[in-house]
């Protein structure tokens, strides 16, 4: 039974200057949403497949494409806008739950863009990063709450505490995780390489690990989600750390599937399931069913990799943070990536993109706080992920009590994606997320490994600049000095949770 | 010749045991027994090889975790999910074992005597020549084969009715066979009964002879039985729930 709806208004409108046109065809060949088809030796187009990502316009050697957004108007509401109301038209048309790809679109003000950053001026001088060294060597990874020592016969002191493996970043930016299966492997193999060259890690999201990314497993930090996905000894083997996926920011408190059209040949070897069968990661670990469960879980890993690499766990930043945080600190693990509400996803329910969870800086600064009264700060690590934007959001991350941070969207964007948020289509018109071997071939894993060290390389300097210009030679002087943020139209309370002075104080 | 190493279990925590078991399979050992086990955890985790291990005592959580090859005998009863994403080997466990039984498991064998807790094979999974097999000689709990996508489940209910409900919950692949009838309403959305036919009764036959032999069990009498098969409904049982924004 059809609805009485019609066909919704436009999303976006794609429009060619004819004068400027010369009919190559570029626009037809690149759109693989089917937005352009020759009709003659004339260029049609249909707006409605268009998803604004960019591909047509940025491939048109004239610059005769102009996409335009909302190019109908609905009459304006503040109550009733137009997301609620085409809401409400789809679901009265389906019945269903609305699933939508990448983070949260909500309007909702960003902490970091109301934190600022400090500065030396008369009372201390800065450091000038070019003369003096400023130091962003990050070490992930348990350390010792107190350090003992023995003296040899012939007199010399050695270390006597059993130290266990931490991972060394040159940078406190890591690649987040995301699968091989969400992604293409030309994607994979793109960030695998910057991390390497880089001197940082990379996640590999629960898909498993592609015989195309061996070469780079000393880089790859390998994941255990619920689903189990590409997991077995071998994999657990070559990873530098292993982390158990125990939520997501985009979508706390559930679980993902991986559509049967994604799960490839290649991707169906990786997650070792068959080809175009639905992959589906349940919500819980159904080997943890409560917190005395995640420690038998960690020490399981631990036990079968032999002690030999850090184990990391990834939550997603909900209401009980810092309960959650130091429950999980308890099990054992090495190092906590938190998630927060502004996270990205290949595709999450809408209401849970865009109302379940809590932002990363106050994931972050109230874990912290909660660690050091406990007494367990140096028994994990802190990762900041979800929406880390740019080089500041890294230092502010780090001054609210992070060690390191999770890039993923900005890794996307550093190859071409234009956070369209059609990811679950399948149909990465930039070869990133897709399956689809033509367009997989448009990413050269070169070219985009290139442009990913490229923004890894820029932000590490912008960090090293702000952080001579507040006096500050080392990371772990940064870290959680909260005494570097100052609140900008933050309110009291936040200001209390955050831990950050107001400016002016 | 076999070689034998015999190792004694009793007040030693589980690293120092697991350490001493890789390291005898790594100095050749084709038999380990361990004695007095009394709740050590991740026996034979991540272990390969075709070695076998016998556990005499109880066998703590995540027996045989991430195995891949050797085989692990417990005279006794075994904890939280034995065969715990398990990759190839077997497990025999001659008594009962609790929750999550062969959770996740993707290849091998699981064979439990007794009863298992809920939630058993759930999550297992297949792939080409992987294809998991978990038996139960006695009776299995609630959620059995939850959110199953592939291998081969089954219950022979040896010591009363199977007690299983809401059987086979978001299950998108595999099977479960229960000896005897299953009431409907102990199937769970998304799963749905056939009859056995002659060639599932082929290929069942096969792991019901194995079972048996290993219990010292009469196997000709549990070929012939009446079976009941549970499959998916379909294979996207999500399919339906979500639309696009």
């Amino acid at each position: 039974m059809s609805s009485n709806f019609g066909s919704m208004p436009l999303r976006y409108r794609i429009s060619i200057d004819r004068e400027q046109c010369m009919e190559c065809g570029r626009c037809v060949e690149n759109c693989p949403y089917g937005v352009f088809r020759w009709d003659g030796n004339r260029i049609l187009i249909n707006s409605r497949n268009c998803t604004a990502c960019h591909r047509c316009v940025t491939y048109c050697p004239r610059d005769a494409i102009m996409l335009q957004e909302q190019p109908c108007d609905y009459r304006s509401h503040p109550v009733w806008t137009r997301s609620v109301r085409e809401s409400i038209y789809n679901q009265a048309r389906t019945g269903k739950i609305i699933l939508a790809g990448m983070g949260s679109v909500s309007n909702l003000p960003i902490i970091f863009d109301h934190l600022m950053l400090d500065a030396c001026q008369v009372t201390t001088p800065p450091t000038d990063p070019l003369r003096e060294p400023v130091e962003l060597r990050t070490y992930l990874g348990k350390k010792p709450s107190k350090l003992e020592f023995r003296q040899k016969p012939n007199g010399d002191v050695e270390l006597s505490t059993e130290l266990t493996p931490n991972l060394m970043l040159e940078t406190p930016i890591m690649l987040g995780h995301m699968s091989y299966g969400a992604l293409s492997l030309n994607a994979h193999v793109a960030m695998a390489r910057a991390a390497k060259e880089t001197g940082t890690y990379m996640g590999t999201g629960e898909g498993g690990l592609h015989p195309g990314l061996y070469p780079y497993q000393d880089r790859m930090i390998v994941q255990v989600a619920s689903g189990r996905f590409g997991v077995n000894i071998d994999y657990l083997e070559r990873g530098a750390a292993i982390e158990l996926k125990l939520g997501q920011g985009a979508k706390p408190g559930i679980g993902g599937h991986l559509p049967g059209e994604k799960v490839s040949a290649d991707v169906s070897r990786t997650r070792m399931i068959p080809q175009g069968s639905d992959a589906i990661s349940p919500a819980p670990h159904h080997d943890i069913y409560g917190i005395e469960d995640l420690p038998q879980l960690v020490n399981s890993v631990k036990e079968a990799t032999e002690y030999k690499k850090p184990i990391f766990a990834k939550i997603a930043a909900v209401n009980n943070n810092a309960e959650n945080v130091a429950a999980v600190a308890r099990s054992g693990v090495d190092a906590i990536a938190i998630d927060g509400f502004r996270g990205g996803t290949g595709a999450a329910p809408r209401v849970f993109r865009d109302h379940v969870g809590i932002p990363i800086e106050v994931a972050i600064a109230t874990a912290d706080k909660e660690l050091r009264k406990q007494g367990l700060r140096n028994e994990v690590s802190l990762i900041a992920c979800g929406s880390i934007r740019e080089s500041t959001d890294v230092i502010k991350a780090i001054a609210l009590g992070a060690d390191a941070v999770y890039i993923a969207t900005a890794a996307l964007a550093a190859m071409g994606c234009r956070v369209c948020g059609n990811c679950y289509q399948g149909l990465c018109s930039w070869g990133i997320a897709t399956q689809r071997p033509d367009l997989v071939a448009r990413l050269d894993p070169d070219v985009a490994s290139k442009q990913v060290a490229n923004l890894i390389h820029a932000w590490t300097l912008e960090i090293t600049e702000l952080m001579g210009a507040a006096g500050i030679n080392s990371i772990e002087s940064l870290r959680g000095n909260r005494d570097r943020l100052r609140g900008y139209m933050l309110d009291e309370g936040l200001l209390e949770i955050l831990d950050v002075k107001s400016v002016g104080a | 010749m076999a070689k034998q190493v015999k190792i004694d279990a009793k007040g030693v925590h589980y690293t120092p045991l697991n350490q001493q078991i890789r390291k005898a399979i790594e100095d050749g050992a084709d038999e380990i027994v361990v004695d007095n086990v009394l709740g050590q955890r991740f026996i034979g985790n991540g272990l390969r090889g075709n070695a076998t291990i016998r556990v005499k005592g109880v066998a703590g959580g995540d027996l045989a975790m991430f195995m891949s090859g050797p085989t692990v005998i417990v005279d006794g009863n075994a904890e939280h999910a034995p065969g715990n994403t398990m990759d190839s080997g077997k497990v025999v466990i001659h008594g009962s074992a609790g929750d999550a039984v062969a959770h996740s498991m993707r290849g091998g064998k699981v064979f439990v005597r007794g009863d298992i807790g809920y939630r058993g094979g759930i999550h297992m999974k297949q792939y080409e020549t992987q294809r998991p097999i978990l038996v139960v000689g006695g009776s299995a709990q609630m959620f059995l084969g939850e959110y199953m996508a592939g291998g081969l489940l089954l219950v022979l209910g040896l010591d009363g009715a199977v007690k299983a409900r809401e059987i086979g919950s978001g299950i998108h692949g595999g099977e479960i066979v229960i000896r005897g009838d299953v009431d409907d309403a102990c199937l769970a959305a998304g799963a749905k009964k056939l009859p056995l036919t002659d060639e599932d009764r082929a290929r069942i036959a096969p792991v019901i002879r194995e079972f048996a032999a290993d219990f010292g069990l009469d196997a000709e009498p549990l070929v012939k039985a009446n079976y009941t098969r549970i499959v998916p409904a379909s294979a996207r049982p999500f399919a339906g729930k979500y639309t696009w924004e």
